[in-house]
């Protein structure tokens, strides 16, 4: 921790104990209309991983268990919070369970997202009889939030490659693993997508919850939907729309069209950009300042996890960093696009990636 | 031993045909197939690498290389040796792939020439080719 994030995080603490709020509702202050205005948490990839018996993986355990205190720390209360897949590293029960058991601590409703990593063992049939549907909807405050399954492939690598789910499973873990396959949502979830839509005005924001970039962005480490178009096909017709996912575990954001698109951090390591692997190409969007090249020396740096204010349909996403200044991209209304409030015109070298 | 310089001559002769009669080619003078077996043999070596960067057993968590760097991505190893403010010296890359096995990976250091160490290096040197050396950059 750097002197001056010490100083911020006793600020906040010495504010906290005096009963009052934290530093982030003088964000709210700026906007209009406040009824329509709301917080929301998102916490995503914790990767819990089991060893044996009762270990688990000491440094991914710290960040959900850090996640989880500050998000009930924060004031005002998040409406509800986000859980945005890879709860486990190989989806074994043992993993879903210890990781629940750790989530189980949030004060708040939470709604949680599919990463492949709780999938690819069982076709999600543990996480589902834990969690409930792989996708759905529901509506909060005039807002229509869309929860889909991005992580599916195609059938024939699905069933008829493997020998077992652990095999499955292992292939599909390895980021870089040539064997793996292509993330899509699939045509059944499209059509469900395309029926939900349809009940929606199009003045209402809509914002869609993925574990996958619904963007084809790098495909060798999957930052990549296979069916990106037809999904934002459906989209597109609303006026804003907003697409939140996880997977990539670094700070990226990207707009196209009337679709804004924000990443959010893992808890539990950082990942590298595409551009820094010199073997392959990648359509990373220009628009992203990257986050900080990590400090490997202190496990935490470069995760973290993160609120999002709405305001009249837009998002302004708050990054919390465990060893970082706190990072905030907000749709800028007069750009029409996700920008970063401190960093998009004046990067530090930190944020250069090679 | 005090030899006698007629008979130093003659042993310098005998060492010279020995040279003569053992390399039945020059030096410099390699074909296509000594390419092509040293290219294997080094592949080899990249493949081995690969292996132990996503091995479970590298360390003692199950934790491997490749889950916090795809692809070997984020290693930089052009820029070794550099200097490592962390650990206040210049240090060279096998160091830091220690730093890993011991931390996140929570496992034993291995020698600087243990066959595992050697193909690591090899692997992530590898997915890095054609990255113009950069030693001390940050």
């Amino acid at each position: 921790m750097s002197n001056i994030n010490r100083r911020d995080f006793i600020k906040s603490a010495g504010i906290l104990m005096a009963g009052t709020a934290l530093p982030l509702s003088t964000i709210e202050m700026v906007f209009a209309d406040s009824q329509q205005n709301f917080t929301f948490a998102y916490i995503s990839d914790s990767h819990i991983q089991h060893i044996k018996g009762k270990q688990f993986v000491r440094n991914w355990d710290r960040g959900l268990m850090r996640a989880v205190a500050e998000t009930n720390l924060m004031d005002p209360k998040p409406d509800f919070v986000i859980y945005g897949g890879d709860l486990a590293q190989l989806a074994k029960k043992s993993e879903i369970d210890h990781g629940l058991e750790l989530l189980s601590g949030l004060r708040h409703k939470t709604y949680y997202v599919m990463g492949e990593h709780d999938y690819y063992l069982d076709l999600g049939e543990y996480w589902e009889s834990q969690l409930g549907p792989q996708y759905y909807s529901f509506d909060h405050k005039g807002v229509h939030f869309v929860v889909l399954n991005s992580i599916l492939t195609y059938d024939d690598w699905t069933y008829n490659r493997w020998s077992s789910g652990e095999e499955r499973m292992n292939v599909m873990a390895g980021l870089d693993n040539p064997n793996g396959s292509p993330f899509m949502v699939g045509e059944k979830q499209r059509t469900w997508l395309k029926a939900d839509l349809a009940k929606v005005d199009k003045d209402t924001p809509v914002v869609v919850f993925s574990h996958s970039p619904l963007q084809k962005l790098f495909k060798n480490w999957n930052f990549w939907t296979e069916d990106a178009e037809q999904v934002q096909a459906l989209l597109q017709p609303f006026k804003k729309v907003t697409v939140f996912y996880g997977h990539v575990h670094q700070i990226q954001y990207n707009q196209i069209g009337n679709i804004s698109f924000q990443s959010v951090m893992a808890t539990a390591w950082p990942w590298p950009y595409p551009k820094t692997y010199a073997q392959a190409p990648n359509y990373m969007p220009k628009l992203t300042v990257d986050m900080n090249r990590a400090d490997p020396f202190f496990e935490r740096d470069a995760t973290g996890w993160q609120f999002v204010d709405i305001h009249n349909g837009n998002a302004a996403m708050h990054y919390s960093l465990a060893n970082n200044s706190r990072r905030t991209v907000a749709f800028n209304t007069q750009t029409g696009r996700p920008e970063d409030m401190k960093y998009q015109d004046h990067r530090i070298p930190p944020q250069t990636h090679y | 031993m005090y030899i006698k310089p007629g008979h130093f001559s003659i042993l310098w002769l005998a060492l010279g045909s020995l040279i003569l009669v053992s390399s039945s080619a020059f030096a410099d003078e390699f074909t296509k197939a000594d390419l092509e077996r040293w290219q294997q043999e080094y592949l080899t070596v990249v493949k081995q690498g690969r292996e132990v960067f996503t091995d479970p057993n590298l360390g003692n968590n199950g934790v491997v290389c490749a889950q916090c760097h795809p692809n070997g991505a984020n290693i930089h190893p052009e820029t070794y040796p550099k200097f490592q403010q962390q650990l206040g010296k210049v240090a060279p890359l096998w160091e830091m792939i220690n730093w890993c096995i011991r931390n996140p990976l929570e496992g034993k250091a291995l020698s600087a020439d243990d066959p595992r160490m050697i193909a690591l290096q090899a692997y992530i040197t590898h997915e890095r080719r054609g990255v113009k050396l950069a030693p001390g950059k940050h």
